[in-house]
């Protein structure tokens, strides 16, 4: 198939940015989005340019590190598919791609196609954790964990960190991203004894970062792992009777 | 140069080493550790499990990682499970049991008394790894599940759906930012090591090159951990993620730590079969799979029917038929030869005729569809997502690829590498898997380092330290090598010739891959090893890397690696060659039995071959560790 390619190019974060276009042909459907941003790459070091900088890694759609706005959408138009994992059968023959970074104040950009998601990970360090020193763990049985929960559990850590969330909302909001650590965290038993300080410290970190959430749910929906706004109720809550555990005299009831 | 290897096994029973061992090692007071500063370089389970592990001791510790986020590593792609001998189910098992399949699973080539303690700690991984809040898949009663994995007749398998690396990785890194956020850990991230620094013979740190500014600079510690992973990139299709290599193992190589039996890499069975010349990589479909799948092709080469006409009389389940004990949960190297010898007998299936069918028909009658989705919907969804086809309705189709290395750095039971102060763990090094690693035993070995072997080791060496600074970063020590790899890298960006660093590295990896892949023979390694300098000359002469040093610019990390997988690979063509005999995932064409099984040679090949720097990739020297086995009988492996 033959493609024509709108794509971000920017040398430096300070650097003025601008778009130029490619003309892909001679691609195969069953490659991946990726793989045809190679072949391009490959190309344009034979004719002397230099390649457009992206990022990706593990290109299994788990490690978080690809993503990049397709027509506008997080990840392109399949719904719960990294870009990685996105393949160009899903474009038309002839068809016109814009190809843009993540845009949000809290993801500077850094080259191209790659931002800074850096936030992310002061999030996690505010309290996406249980305090467990190594060697100090019970044994792994003794706290049974009913299925259902720890299923649920499961749907919220299955969270790539890949910033589609943050990326997609009209806010620039990372609710989707902290909700899912926090939901996965909070519902578990290993997590109870953290929960109130965990939910208030980890939005505090959030909010100083990214924008507020409005409920427009397209983080839902561009979500590789297709991960539910109902964990951003549930944060919410925890984060409504956080604002009173927290308070010492009351921290027991 | 070394002449002999020091294993320091500790004496005595198999079952009391490590205990004995713990309490004979020096330790360092708590008020004592803040007094040190250790370096560690990679944050997948390893890296991340042991740098949070030291903080928590209180240690000062300074983490690199190339990536953007420790997150990131390729740890995080695992996905069947981990194992651990807790005999929840009653079947049997018991570290005993574990430590003998791993023994025999990595075809007698592996260290007793490491093995036996990675079986030993394995218990404690899974205990840890709960209450992280890591959400291990559980039956109705809330406690854990499991489930079999090849090379074992009991389940011992943890997991987390299909995503077992990633949950353990998430738990080992929130544990490091747990650390990070405490301030007893430093990170730094697009910080790619590409040298350790010596002095007087001793690891004094390392040089980094920073990956958004080209900026080169040094840092020091007393110890350094390089937790860095695999090198199946060298081939340059494999399962790896596209940024994983042999660059900081391969340069504290080049700076006199041993490498360990890098001959010694796994082929994985169950990966997708490459559907053009442009694949970029090769995905994984978990080895959990043939728990369930049967794997088959046509009884006959041409057959050209779509799976679901084949008549079951038609069809060959061949590692049923060859196997019958084991079946289709054969270990992963007898399941990848097998299928190689289908699909060059020409029984292959696909529009390329490149795999074999994984087919879940069975299971879906016998179990119901739903069972099956529970299980496995994700990697169904992922099979679908790239392939457009529905492993629900048609079989998967397989074929084996690079996956995993056995080989790495040498270590000696305190997982220190030759280099004193220089400490390898995890993939990195080779310590306990032998000729072959069994499926779900990465996790449990990146953790086991990380979290229970290392923390305690490594006091032995730094006890012995107490009091001394660190080599300050102007040293002339530091300075040397900073500018080494600056010129290094100037090399690159001024050589200005015509073709891409990734034409060089698929290049390279079809070499490897048809002459030091599944199957290995005399002339085709010394072909090998003759093309590869021929193509490394090449590409030192007409690489093609545009951009400048002082921006993002991966063509230029790219081609740093590939340089160093240039050397690395003639250094596995040298020790296959060496290898007279075929174990594990080493087969020597010129060594098998008469049903085409791999032939040991134990009288002379029962050894690990450590090989030395000398300056020529082509011409390192060898020195042997002997492999005593005390508790177990050597046979031969046999899944019939």
């Amino acid at each position: 198939m033959n493609i024509t390619l709108q794509v971000w190019r920017q040398s430096g974060p300070d650097a003025p940015g601008g778009f130029e276009v490619y003309q892909v042909n001679d691609i195969s459907k069953d490659m991946s989005f990726l793989e045809m941003l190679d072949v391009l790459n490959e190309r344009l070091v034979n004719q002397g340019e230099e390649p457009i900088a992206f990022e990706h890694d593990c290109r299994e759609g788990i490690c978080g590190s690809c993503g990049v706005m397709i027509n506008g959408q997080a990840h392109g138009p399949q719904l719960g598919t990294a870009t990685c994992q996105l393949h160009m059968r899903k474009f038309d023959d002839g068809a016109t791609i814009v190809v843009e970074p993540w845009r949000a104040t809290a993801f500077p950009l850094v080259r191209d196609l790659i931002v800074d998601r850096s936030a992310f990970d002061r999030i996690i360090e505010a309290g996406g954790y249980v305090s467990v020193d190594t060697g100090s763990a019970p044994e792994a049985n003794h706290i049974p964990v009913p299925k259902p929960v720890a299923d649920t559990a499961f749907d919220a850590a299955a969270c790539i960190g890949c910033g589609a969330c943050v990326a997609a909302c009209p806010n620039g909001a990372a609710n989707l991203f902290t909700a899912a650590k926090i939901s996965h965290l909070n519902l578990l038993p290993q997590g109870q004894a953290e929960r109130w300080t965990r939910t208030e410290n980890m939005v505090r970190v959030m909010e100083q970062y990214f924008g507020s959430c409005t409920n427009h749910a397209e983080c839902e929906k561009a979500c590789p792992k297709s991960i539910s706004i109902d964990f951003i109720a549930l944060m919410n809550a925890d984060y409504m009777k956080a604002k009173f555990k927290n308070r010492r005299l009351v921290a027991q009831t | 140069m070394t002449t002999e290897l020091d294993a320091r096994v500790p004496a005595g029973p198999l079952e009391s080493k490590w205990e004995n061992h713990k309490f004979s090692v020096r330790l360092v007071s708590p008020n004592n550790k803040r007094r040190f500063k250790i370096i560690i370089v990679g944050t997948g389970l390893a890296g991340a499990s042991a740098a949070a592990s030291l903080a928590e001791l209180g240690y000062n510790v300074e983490v690199f990682t190339f990536h953007d986020s420790p997150r990131r590593a390729h740890s995080i792609a695992a996905q069947g499970g981990i194992n651990a001998a807790k005999n929840y189910h009653n079947d049997g098992d018991s570290v005993h049991r574990l430590f003998y399949d791993t023994i025999k699973g990595g075809d007698y080539r592996s260290r007793e008394a490491n093995v036996h303690r990675l079986a030993e700690v394995s218990l404690n991984i899974i205990d840890q790894a709960t209450a992280q809040g890591v959400p291990f898949a559980r039956e109705y009663g809330g406690l854990l599940d499991n489930r079999s994995f090849g090379g074992t007749q009991v389940s011992r398998t943890f997991y987390a759906r299909g995503q077992t690396g990633q949950q353990l990785l998430l738990g080992a890194y929130q544990a490091l930012l747990r650390q990070v956020d405490a301030g007893r850990v430093k990170l730094h991230t697009r910080a790619e090591m590409l040298d350790v620094v010596l002095k007087e013979g001793r690891a004094v740190g390392i040089v980094v090159r920073d990956l958004v500014t080209g900026e080169v600079t040094s840092h020091s510690g007393h110890a350094v951990i390089l937790a860095t992973g695999g090198y199946s990139n060298v081939y340059y299709l494999s399962t790896n993620a596209m940024a994983s290599n042999a660059t900081a193992i391969w340069r504290a190589h080049r700076r006199g730590a041993a490498f360990a039996n890098p001959c010694f890499t796994q082929i994985h069975p169950t990966c997708i079969p490459a559907s053009d010349e442009f694949q970029s990589k090769l995905t994984l479909m978990s080895e959990s799979l043939r728990n369930d799948g049967r794997i088959w092709v046509p009884k006959n080469p041409g057959d050209n029917r779509p799976p679901n006409e084949i008549p079951m009389e038609d069809r060959d389940y061949f590692l049923e038929r060859m196997y019958p004990a084991f079946g289709n949960l054969v270990p992963r190297d007898v399941a990848s030869r097998a299928a190689k010898r289908m699909v060059d007998a020409g029984k292959g299936v696909g529009p390329l005729k490149n795999g074999v069918y994984l087919d879940f028909a069975t299971a879906i009658e016998r179990e119901g569809l739903e069972v099956i989705r529970d299980r496995y919907s994700n990697l169904f969804e992922m099979y679908n997502r790239i392939t457009d086809e529905d492993p629900y309705k048609v079989p998967m189709r397989i074929y084996p690829a690079p996956h995993y290395t056995m080989g790495g750095l040498w270590v000696d039971y305190n997982l220190m590498t030759t280099i004193p102060g220089l400490y390898s763990i995890g993939e990195a090094n080779f310590s306990d898997h032998g000729a072959n690693r069994l499926g779900a035993s990465a996790l449990m070995q990146g953790l086991a380092d990380g979290y229970f072997v290392l923390p305690y080791t490594i006091g032995d060496y730094l006890a012995g330290h107490l009091g001394e600074p660190v080599v300050p970063t102007d040293d002339p020590a530091f300075g040397a090598i900073e500018t080494e790899v600056s010129d290094r890298v100037e090399g690159y960006l001024s050589t200005n010739g015509t073709r891409s660093v990734d034409w060089f590295h698929k290049e390279l990896g079809k070499i490897m891959f048809d002459q030091c892949g599944m199957s290995r023979n005399e002339a085709g390694l010394q072909k090998a090893l003759s093309d590869i300098p021929a193509l490394h000359e090449e590409f030192k002469s007409d690489m093609r890397v545009l951009g400048s040093n002082e921006s993002v610019n991966q063509s230029l990390e790219r081609a740093g690696r590939v340089d160093d997988f240039f050397e690395l690979a003639q250094l596995m063509c040298v020790d296959a060659l060496y290898r007279r005999e075929s174990c594990g995932g080493h087969f020597r064409e010129e060594y098998q039995t008469e049903d085409g099984e791999a032939l040991r040679d134990d009288e002379n090949f029962s050894h690990v071959a450590a090989w030395f720097w000398t300056g020529d990739a082509a011409k390192p020297d060898l020195v042997k560790e002997d492999l005593v086995f005390e508790n177990v009988a050597l046979t031969t492996r046999s899944y019939k």
